[in-house]
């Protein structure tokens, strides 16, 4: 008796690409700014070895000069080539831009769940706090911050211009976290987490705060942007690193205000450093925004 | 640039001309610029153009400076004067129907109480200059238009001092009150009353009707408006404001003159400033001559002084006097010195040796500096180049006005070294040594030392009145000062005033704080 035998259903399990890679090809441009981000933080790394001269080095001899084959980006008022300024400059920008948004993210992130949480009184104290640190403008309570605090130098790093930086940072994320920490408090998990006794501190670390971690990666990218921006006004306000130290906002004011006509490198450059970088950083920020959110994703 | 020179040195001769023709104006607002705020308001604790710049105008001295033939002095309160052969009484006659802007007659007892205080401040007073006044025995007032000042010794610059723009004459009553009074108040005889400081924007002053000097000011009022850097050069250029009268950079005058056109008159000078090294004596390694020294011998000056010229408001190297002066160090002795040699790479060898020998070759500090850019910064950054060189780190730290001052001032400063001014209303040796003479007789001597050495020299030459003779001791006092390196000088300033046209009756000297009472100034 002849058998029918079953054609052999065969399934073809899609390839997965590595996340990366799948980054880069859905997301272009967000990929050109992520080149452009780890080309800024590989020369940031190695600056000595990549810039061409001491970026503190004084040079007399070669004030004002143009861009040459010696000085591809020209010198400043004091001899000092502004290609290596400009490279050294990106270790201040990514330093305290990191910092910043990173302090900054994380509190607002922990106070974000914390508020949505526990609800009730503690959720309106806690938001009423935000909408004071909201009204200011972010310059505004950054420049008040300095101005109190003064400077606080830790291995290299202005610690308040940080905190500075970093504080206008923390209701804007706190109001985005905690907008999906509300929706995470009411699924049943959380829930079965309550009834089987863990504390508090267990459920909002170990069960909310992973599930916020998207909007919060997200957040903290588009803030090392505005957190280069604030870096580089700060110093152009003299209220931020202070020379001879190498930074972009410093290397736009003082001199080079005096001599913009004359040496219109020492803006230019510093001025496209920080454009670019903030673009890199705000194309990088939306489009990873994108590819981790599933509703854009459908 | 040398078009726009020409053309401003053009647009002075032609305006000079003019104004020689010109009858002053009565009326008008004088908008100036102002680069800083002052701390407070009391003349007698400042030392600052922030300070004397919008406050001056408000208040009389005894004497003051004659701006077109400094450094001569004429009278201001004071209607004649006599001094005694013996250079041991000086007598001045008052002038007669002086109103303070409260109304209150001015006499003798204002005069008395405003050097009172001066020279013995009490408790919780400040007074900068009580040295330059430490050798009035007394002062009595005969009647009520007469004042005498009896001096234990001669006083070489004693009638100068007398015309001191920061010996604002205050009201004896105000001061028996509250001899705090003027550090929150402004209330005096001069041409202008006060009528509001906005902090961080402006200061106003209106003619005071019953000003002594008949038709004058000329001036309705004056608008100082705290403004500094690009912000104010553009302001400037633009006519907004019709001077900033402390100083600009080269390359500020090339901007102003070349947007300004013919509306813009350029006046320099050479200017009784420069910016010392103050080391805090009491710190450690500052404690030791060897390390004080290694730092000021690795300062090359000539070199700096070259370079730094073309892009701030310094150009001269000298020592503890401006060069120049009749009383300063020529070339020749200033590079026997230390510190002032030409041989830029034996110098610097003999920096490092001396910080070998005292066991801080990798020396690390923070110079403690003004964040008023010009020539602030640019003389910063020279020097902390200057010490990498021989392998010392040095921190910037760029204060505000008011704590860059309180950092230096306050009892037992932490600062390790700071960048301080030596600017003085005129040449003088008993004004520019004060910065170097012993903490315990000098309020301006921020290094905290106590060398009898040199006060003893300061004494000497102060009551010498032989001029060679005063130059030989000045010379001992140089040497010994720049050995001992508890103040270092820099580089010094050379002062270049742009002015808008309109702007009339002001003169420049070689001192900011000369010349700003405002009383002859008007408008076209």
């Amino acid at each position: 008796m002849p058998t029918a035998t079953a054609p052999a259903i065969t399934y073809k399990i899609p390839r997965r690409r590595h996340p990366v890679l799948q980054f880069m090809v859905q997301q272009p441009l967000g990929a050109a700014g992520l080149a452009f981000i780890v080309l800024m933080a590989v020369c940031a790394l190695f600056a000595p070895w990549v810039a061409p001269y001491d970026p503190l080095d004084v040079d007399y001899s070669s004030m004002l000069a143009a861009p040459s084959a010696d000085h591809w980006l020209g010198t400043d008022s004091f001899g000092r080539d502004v290609l290596s300024r400009i490279i050294f400059g990106a270790r201040t920008a990514l330093a305290v831009g990191f910092l910043a948004s990173f302090t900054g993210s994380t509190i607002g992130a922990v106070t974000g769940v914390v508020s949505a949480y526990f609800g009730g009184k503690i959720d309106l104290v806690i938001q009423r706090i935000m909408d004071v640190l909201l009204s200011f403008p972010i310059i505004v309570l950054a420049i008040t911050v300095v101005a109190v605090l003064g400077k606080n130098i830790i291995l290299g790093v202005d610690v308040n211009l940080v905190v500075a930086i970093g504080l206008p940072m923390i209701p804007k994320v706190a109001r985005v976290v905690r907008s999906s920490a509300l929706a995470i408090r009411e699924l049943p998990y959380i829930d079965a987490a309550r009834t089987a006794g863990y504390s508090d501190t267990r459920i909002i670390f170990r069960h909310m705060v992973p599930n916020v971690v998207a909007p919060y990666l997200i957040m903290i990218t588009a803030f090392v942007a505005q957190a280069i921006l604030a870096e580089a006004s700060l110093s152009f306000l003299g209220l931020g690193v202070t020379e001879p130290t190498a930074s972009w906002g410093l290397m736009l004011s003082g001199a080079a205000a005096d001599f913009y006509q004359q040496a219109p490198w020492m803006i230019v450059f510093p001025g496209i450093a920080i454009s670019l970088a903030v673009f890199a950083f705000n194309l990088f920020g939306d489009s990873l925004r994108d590819w981790l959110d599933p509703k854009i994703k459908l | 640039m040398r078009k726009a020179l020409l053309l401003a040195g053009a647009v002075l001769l032609a305006v000079a001309g003019a104004a020689g023709a010109q009858t002053p104006r009565s009326g008008g607002l004088l908008k100036f610029a102002v680069g800083a705020e002052p701390p407070n308001y009391d003349c007698h604790a400042n030392s600052s153009f922030a300070f004397i710049h919008p406050v001056r105008p408000h208040y009389n001295t005894l004497l003051k400076f004659d701006t077109t033939k400094y450094p001569a002095v004429k009278g201001d309160l004071a209607e004649s004067w006599t001094v005694a052969k013996d250079g041991l009484t000086y007598t001045f006659r008052l002038r007669k129907g002086v109103k303070f802007h409260d109304g209150t007659t001015f006499t003798a007892e204002d005069i008395k109480a405003t050097y009172e205080r001066i020279r013995k401040p009490p408790q919780g007073v400040l007074s900068l200059r009580e040295a330059a006044y430490v050798d009035i025995s007394s002062i009595e007032t005969p009647d009520p238009n007469t004042v005498v000042f009896k001096l234990s010794k001669p006083n070489a610059s004693m009638l100068s001092n007398f015309a001191s723009p920061w010996d604002c004459v205050y009201s004896a009553a105000r001061l028996k009150k509250d001899p705090r009074f003027p550090e929150r108040n402004i209330m005096g005889t001069g041409p202008f009353t006060f009528e509001e400081h906005v902090a961080g924007s402006h200061w106003r002053g209106r003619r005071f009707k019953d000003y002594f000097e008949k038709g004058k000011p000329y001036l309705e009022g004056f608008l100082a408006i705290f403004v500094a850097g690009a912000p104010m050069v553009n302001a400037l250029a633009a006519g907004e404001v019709l001077a900033e009268f402390r100083g600009h950079s080269p390359a500020d005058r090339d901007r102003i003159v070349k947007t300004l056109g013919d509306k813009a008159v350029v006046q320099e000078s050479p200017w009784v400033c420069s910016l010392v090294v103050t080391f805090n004596t009491k710190k450690k390694p500052f404690d030791d001559a060897r390390v004080r020294r290694a730092l000021s011998v690795a300062i090359d000056r000539w070199g700096g002084a070259q370079a730094l010229s073309k892009v701030a408001l310094v150009r001269h190297v000298g020592g503890v006097l401006r060069p120049g002066y009749e009383f300063a160090a020529n070339e020749k002795e200033l590079m026997s010195y230390p510190g002032f040699s030409k041989d830029v790479n034996g110098s610097r060898a003999q920096a490092k040796k001396l910080l070998q020998e005292t066991g801080v070759p990798n020396l690390t500090f923070t110079l403690t500096n003004r964040n008023v850019a010009m020539p602030y910064t640019p003389v910063g950054v020279f020097l902390i180049d200057q010490w990498r060189q021989i392998g010392v780190n040095v921190k910037h730290d760029q204060l505000e006005t008011k704590l860059y001052l309180a950092a230096q001032q306050r009892d037992n400063p932490t600062f390790d070294a700071a960048l301080d001014f030596n600017c003085d209303f005129m040449d003088e040796p008993n004004l520019q040594l004060l910065k170097y003479l012993s903490h315990d007789r000098s309020a301006i001597n921020y290094a905290q030392q106590t060398d009898r050495t040199l006060d003893d020299l300061f004494d000497k030459q102060s009551g010498e009145l032989d001029r060679k003779k005063r130059y030989a001791i000045l010379r001992d006092f140089e040497r010994r000062a720049l050995d001992q390196a508890y103040t270092i000088p820099t580089i010094w300033w050379h002062r270049i005033i742009v002015t808008n046209r309109a702007l009339k009756g002001w003169h420049i000297t070689p001192s900011h704080y000369v010349g700003q009472d405002l009383t002859d100034v008007w408008l076209e």
